[in-house]
């Protein structure tokens, strides 16, 4: 294992418990960077130590510790010193693996604090547990870098000066904490599934990563039938990950994907998840898409699914939470149910209220229905708007070649 | 009597001076707490973290709303205030919600800076 391979993996957990330790996330982030640096230079010489996280973490807390003495030393502050050299002592075991769990489920929840601003919650988290950098956080929000890393300092500074806590809320808190955490989890997966610019369609470090803190959510409430439709709807719509794309990097869409490529074990799990979050009483928004996400893949084909029942869903979705997007993905099922031109009746409705201009996605669909209508002129009109707004790389192949195809019949 | 002197001013003036009229501004209240201390009126004051820490505590139907920022509506005015020694935020909060006005106004939770004591 490479030490660029161990970052990846292991920074957020190294992160998690140094924060704990420290109590302090700026220090920490710093001690997490100062530990991977000493590690490039004695890792060559003495090679990778047999447990690399505990390695890290103790070099971390060293490296921080020192820090602070030397700033304690320079502004004289002989209490800080007393509390910094019991801290030393006190933290020299090591730390175990279910600490380790604790640490980063403490971490989520601060990182979810409904005291910080929802727009600092989701890069937070990104940043702190799974180990995104600023620039790909601000990259995937379309947001320019010094605004992203303005709300990560900021977000950062209220946690310290108000004193928000690392720890899991108690237990009549939960319910509402847990709403803003699996909000949060399924922002994160959702960056993972759909990245919304650069080149690699399926960002699986961060969908497995969602996964393992959806997980670690279901462990702690195994009473919350909605963390537990959450998972489920992240484990089927992973199992299709690598049906997704070509080899060559390029999109497949659902019904022309190898469905025996589609991992069956990761289905199976997702099923009987729902099936028991569904049996528990979860009617919310993830128990309704998971329940979307299971028909599609328990059905042989794109015809032979059950589209009636996936429009009647939707219906339920939009009820829940009422958004474009939602009927956009309805307008979808509604072709397949009902027929092309109902379906792309509702598009051009939804095109006309405006709410989703510069979302790629609408004309996309649109171009799609106009394609199976053989309405091959207005199709590559369509097509082409959608390429104005995508930012994907694999999203735009996908449409040009869509475009050469429907521009390769009017001739 | 005793009497609440609540000081209103622009967090970003503060930011835009330099360290110099800072450190004069610091040393002025200094100099006026000491006074006051001296002349027997000071019965106790405090800094505030700005109002990017400030967290903000409803009660609606039973249900404790926490939001970010201070969020007092115009109709709103200032009636009272707690100061209290909490463990941590969540620990402020939760008393913020028991006060009876959260039913209908809103508490501000700001954080109070702690400064080393300078020796006297």
């Amino acid at each position: 294992m490479d030490i660029e391979q161990i970052y990846r993996e292991e920074s957020g957990r190294i992160l998690a418990t140094l924060i704990r330790l420290l109590g302090d996330l700026d220090l920490a982030e710093e001690a997490v960077q100062d530990a991977f640096a000493a590690a490039l230079v004695s890792w060559p010489k003495t090679g990778v130590p047999a447990n690399p996280r505990a390695w890290l973490v103790s070099t971390g807390r060293n490296k921080a510790v020192d820090l602070l003495r030397r700033r304690a030393v320079l502004e004289s502050k002989r209490e800080e010193l007393a509390r910094l050299n019991g801290l030393a002592e006190q933290v020299a075991e090591a730390p175990e693996e279910t600490m380790l769990k604790d640490d980063r489920l403490r971490l989520i929840f601060t990182c979810c604090h409904p005291a910080l601003p929802r727009e600092a919650q989701v890069p937070l988290t990104l940043r702190t547990l799974c180990g995104l950098s600023t620039e790909e956080i601000a990259h995937a929000f379309l947001v320019p870098l010094p605004t992203m890393a303005q709300r990560l300092v900021r977000a950062k500074q209220k946690i310290r000066d108000a004193g928000i806590p690392y720890r899991v809320p108690a237990d009549e808190e939960l319910p509402e904490r847990v709403e803003t955490v699996l909000l949060v989890v399924y922002l994160v997966f959702n960056e993972g599934y759909n990245a919304t610019a650069g080149d690699t369609l399926v960002r699986r470090e961060l969908c497995g990563e969602a996964i393992r803190l959806g997980r670690l959510v279901y462990q702690l409430m195994p009473g919350e039938p909605e963390a537990q439709a959450l998972l489920a709807l992240m484990l089927l719509h992973d199992s299709r990950r690598d049906a997704r794309t070509t080899t060559a990097g390029e999109i497949v869409l659902l019904e022309e994907q190898d469905r025996t490529r589609w991992h069956r074990d990761q289905i199976a799990e997702g099923l009987e998840l729902l099936e028991r979050a569904l049996g528990r009483g979860a009617r919310g928004p993830y128990a309704l898409q998971a329940a979307i996400a299971g028909l599609h893949a328990q059905a042989k084909s794109a015809q032979e699914t059950d589209w009636h029942q996936i429009v009647a869903l939707y219906e339920l979705l939009l009820q829940a939470q009422p958004s474009p997007v939602v009927e956009l993905n309805r307008a979808v099922a509604v072709a397949m149910a009902s027929g092309l031109s109902e379906g792309l009746r509702l598009l051009n409705a939804l095109e006309e209220r405006g709410e989703l201009r510069g979302y790629y996605l609408l004309p996309a669909a649109r171009g799609d229905l106009l394609r199976r209508m053989e309405r091959w002129e207005e199709s590559g009109d369509a097509y082409r708007q959608a390429l104005a707004f995508v930012s994907n790389e694999a999203e735009r192949k996908f449409l040009r070649r869509r475009l050469t195809e429907v521009q390769g019949q009017t001739r | 009597m005793q009497y609440l002197l609540l000081i209103y001013d622009q967090e970003s003036q503060w930011g835009n001076m330099s360290q110099a009229d800072q450190g004069r501004m610091l040393q002025d209240y200094g100099d006026l707490t000491k006074s006051i201390q001296q002349s027997g009126h000071f019965v106790g004051g405090n800094q505030l973290h700005p109002v990017s820490k400030a967290t903000t505590v409803r009660v609606r139907d039973g249900k404790k709303l926490v939001t970010d920022g201070p969020f007092a509506e115009t109709k709103e005015q200032l009636g009272g205030y707690y100061l209290i020694e909490a463990k941590d935020l969540d620990d402020a909060v939760a008393i913020a919600a028991r006060i009876p006005s959260a039913r209908f106004g809103s508490i501000e939770v700001r954080p109070i800076v702690v400064r080393e004591r300078v020796a006297a």
